[in-house]
């Protein structure tokens, strides 16, 4: 699981996310030489000096001279939004693909013990079945390349976030939402939720200081706006997924306008993902969060009211990159500690019950995700999840309230209402999957003008 | 056109050997079957083609899952085939333009290479309901598909959902999903696996790059290069299987062993793929590797046929 964080973020910064900031055509007419100096000045990156930045911008150059443009086609180059200097685009765009390079190495993480990335396949229930895997050998495997990606995270991904961030700090008072609720994840006993590294809790109407323990009993989803048989909003337990038996139209007005639910906690809508679980850690005083947060508002000199924004859901995801890499390495010494002792159980044997409920609460890199099963007659009688997209994606509800990204959206401003780059921006910046969600409309599609155009 | 000895040049220029890239086109001929004769072929179709071969890749009923195996590739790198290699020119996870500038990039990428475009597609397509429960920025999966795949030289389906429907088509498929060849009555090259190994999709395109053609396929629509053979007839475990070593349960000595796992439900017997000899992730592992039995991803209809899984057919 910390290996899919650092894995995924690292992604979603780099390839998701950063061309919504750089502007990579720009980046042919840097100098070299002085990105060479910018990239000195700001990162520890291992690669660098002038004939690699120009052998990189001689590859783009290429590229574009080719005629064939490829993805970078059609985009919003030269938008007025774009406000990094050559240099900077030259420095990103670097990193751009070296952080291609380093997602392939760093997903070999999860293949050591899951068999393959993506979709590892040996988790099963009552445990995993990489028994063989636990060796001296596969174990310093696992432990070079999480430090292999632990540094590319400290020196350039970390780095890189500051040194865009820096340009674009108006974007700390834009895309902010109000409430927010984190599972939280990696337990370090058998007292959960108590010993989670990523603590669970919820906040309410930006109350850092009324943080409070979330409870799954408070959970109910809404589908008056989603095309689903009418009904009231059920708990998931009780949850039902019947899809209108037609082509459904799309009434953004005041009828149906989604195949996402609209959850509740406690009746509000609530952002998850990493922004939310840096905010329950911070405000619960977490000894690692606490002093990265206050060290990222202090270089970028701004306030904790700029958390709640845009900026702060894109720095919070670099800040649990760090803390949740850093201590990865302990989490594996803890099994090689096993392993010592001669502990070597993967799996607990189980007996199917004839009838039972049952739920898990995690917290993944997008978000909080929720799976509520029922079980007769020692087969699923019904199975309900409540994934992180449906949380920050979900319509308004019988009572009209707006979902996370929708009120995220209100009050941004659009140079161009034609290239809404900025929309863009706070869309991805919660790291859409739509696909999790049950297919929408693509997030990079026709959507997001919509979205804007309400 | 690039001379050979330019090519070689910026290939030092980026950190590459000559040697390197010799390795990594021997590793790519052999993966694929082909004499070692072959090997200076690829390399001339890498070192400079002097228009890269447009690609559309369009997303409909799926996880991405595909793709993400896809960028994980390593020989040649992801960014060596967006860049150097092929001409994406549309992709929805990785393109820049988004919204409106996005579809009308679809309408002239189709345009321009009317006739000439490979079209991968990843994901299967909705007919019930007119298609409606699939869509794109208003437009349902099927009018896209209809819309874009007469033109293409080829259709490669990335994964098992544009292959056969899969996951989006499983019982009781509400929104009447099937696999491409299904819904377009075409053939198509098959790169079946929920996810594929990114080795079998770059393969394929690196046939039809060097041969002008794609591969030899089996009669459902897989190269034979990589889905020639049973797991079963190439995995390290078989002789615990001849010799009646079984795995009983996860966890145990047997497993700890690495005995066969075909009572703990392994499909391999029935499933035709290479994992055991490409393994995923650079070679890192594979799924019976991990100790977790074959659930038989590139076949049709898996999900429905080969439930409950861990337990013996």
């Amino acid at each position: 699981m910390g290996a899919q964080f650092q894995h995924d973020h690292i992604v979603h910064f780099y390839h998701l996310h950063a061309l919504d900031w750089v502007d990579v055509v720009s980046a042919l007419a840097a100098d070299p030489k002085k990105t060479a100096a910018l990239a000195d000045n700001v990162s520890n990156a291992p690669w660098g000096g002038t004939v690699y930045f120009k052998n990189v911008q001689q590859r783009l150059k290429t590229f574009v001279d080719s005629g064939q443009l490829g993805p970078f086609s059609n985009a919003y180059w030269g938008h007025s939004a774009y406000k990094l200097p050559p240099e900077a685009n030259l420095m990103a765009a670097a990193h751009y693909i070296e952080a291609l390079r380093l997602q392939a190495k760093a997903a070999r993480m999860h293949a050591i013990f899951g068999g393959k990335n993506p979709h590892p396949q040996s988790l099963v229930v009552g445990g995993v079945t990489c028994v063989r895997d636990l060796r001296p050998d596969r174990i310093a495997e696992f432990l070079y390349i999480t430090k292999e990606t632990q540094d590319f995270i400290t020196n350039v991904y970390i780095p890189d976030l500051l040194a865009v961030a820096s340009f674009y700090k108006d974007w700390g008072a834009i895309g902010g939402t109000s409430n927010f609720l984190a599972w939280g994840e990696f337990p370090e006993s058998d007292q959960e939720p108590e010993s989670l590294y990523m603590p669970r809790g919820v906040i309410m109407k930006r109350n850092l200081g009324g943080v409070k323990m979330a409870d799954q009993a408070r959970v109910a989803e809404d589908v008056t706006r989603g095309w689903y048989e009418k009904g009231p909003a059920r708990h998931p337990y009780e949850g039902e997924t019947k899809p209108l038996q037609e082509n459904p139209k799309y009434r953004p007005g005041d009828g149906q306008y989604t195949w996402f639910k609209a959850p509740r906690y406690d009746g509000e809508p609530c952002e998850v993902g990493p922004l939310t679980r840096v905010l329950v850690a911070y405000a619960r005083g977490h000894k690692d969060i606490k002093p990265i947060v206050d060290n990222v508002l202090k270089t970028l000199d701004v306030d904790a009211n700029a958390l709640f924004s845009t900026l702060g859901r894109t720095a919070a995801r670099g800040i649990e990159a760090v803390a949740i890499g850093q201590r990865m390495q302990g989490w594996v010494m803890e099994l090689v500690a096993n392993l010592k002792a001669g502990d070597t159980q993967t799996y607990e044997p189980y007996e199917m019950p004839n009838s039972g409920m049952g739920v898990g609460l995690n917290d993944v890199p997008r978000g909080s995700l929720g799976h509520w099963v029922q079980i007769e007659d020692k087969k699923i009688k019904n199975y309900q999840y409540v994934v992180p997209s449906t949380w920050n994606l979900g319509p308004r509800d019988a009572n009209g309230k707006m979902g996370p990204v929708e009120e995220s959206l209100i009050g941004t401003p659009v140079a161009d209402p034609k290239k809404p780059l900025e929309v863009l921006r706070t869309v991805h910046s919660f790291d859409p999957c739509i696909a999790c969600g049950v297919h929408v409309i693509d997030p990079d599609s026709n959507e997001v003008y919509k979205i804007k155009a309400l | 056109m690039e001379t050979e000895k330019a090519f070689y040049e910026r290939l030092e220029g980026k950190g590459v050997s000559r040697r390197d890239f010799m390795k990594f086109c021997t590793f790519l001929t052999a993966t694929m079957g082909l004499s070692s004769s072959f090997v200076p072929k690829v390399a001339e179709v890498f070192a400079a083609p002097a228009q890269r071969p447009p690609v559309i890749y369009l997303h409909f009923g799926e996880c991405t899952g595909c793709t993400e195996a896809l960028i994980r590739s390593m020989y040649p790198w992801i960014d060596e085939l967006v860049l150097e290699i092929l001409d994406i020119e549309y992709h929805e996870t990785i393109m820049a333009a988004a919204g409106q500038q996005a579809e009308e990039q679809l309408q002239n990428a189709v345009n321009k290479y009317k006739g000439k475009f490979i079209c991968v597609v990843e994901g299967a397509i909705a007919t019930k309901f007119d298609g409606a429960y699939g869509k794109i920025g208003g437009r349902t999966f099927l009018e896209i598909a209809k819309d874009v795949i007469p033109h293409a030289a080829g259709v490669i389906c990335n994964g098992s959902c544009s292959s056969f429907g899969n996951i989006p088509a499983a019982k009781p498929n509400p929104g009447g999903y099937k696999g491409v060849g299904e819904v377009m009555g075409i053939k198509t090259v098959n790169i079946a696996g929920c996810p594929p190994n990114g080795i079998n999709f770059v393969g394929t395109v690196v046939n039809y790059l060097l041969l002008g053609k794609l591969p030899a396929l089996d009669n459902l629509g897989r190269p034979v290069w990589a889905y020639g053979k049973t797991i079963h007839d190439q995995c390290p475990r078989r002789a615990h299987f001849e010799n009646e070593e079984f795995v009983e349960q996860f966890g145990s000595e047997e497993a700890a062993m690495g005995y066969c796992l075909y009572k703990v439900g392994c499909r391999g017997p029935e499933t035709y793929n290479n994992c055991p000899v490409a393994k995923f992730n650079d070679g890192t592992s594979w799924p019976i590797e991990a100790g977790a039995p074959c659930i038989g991803c590139s076949e049709p209809a898996f999900w429905d046929k080969f439930t409950p899984f861990y337990e013996e057919l």
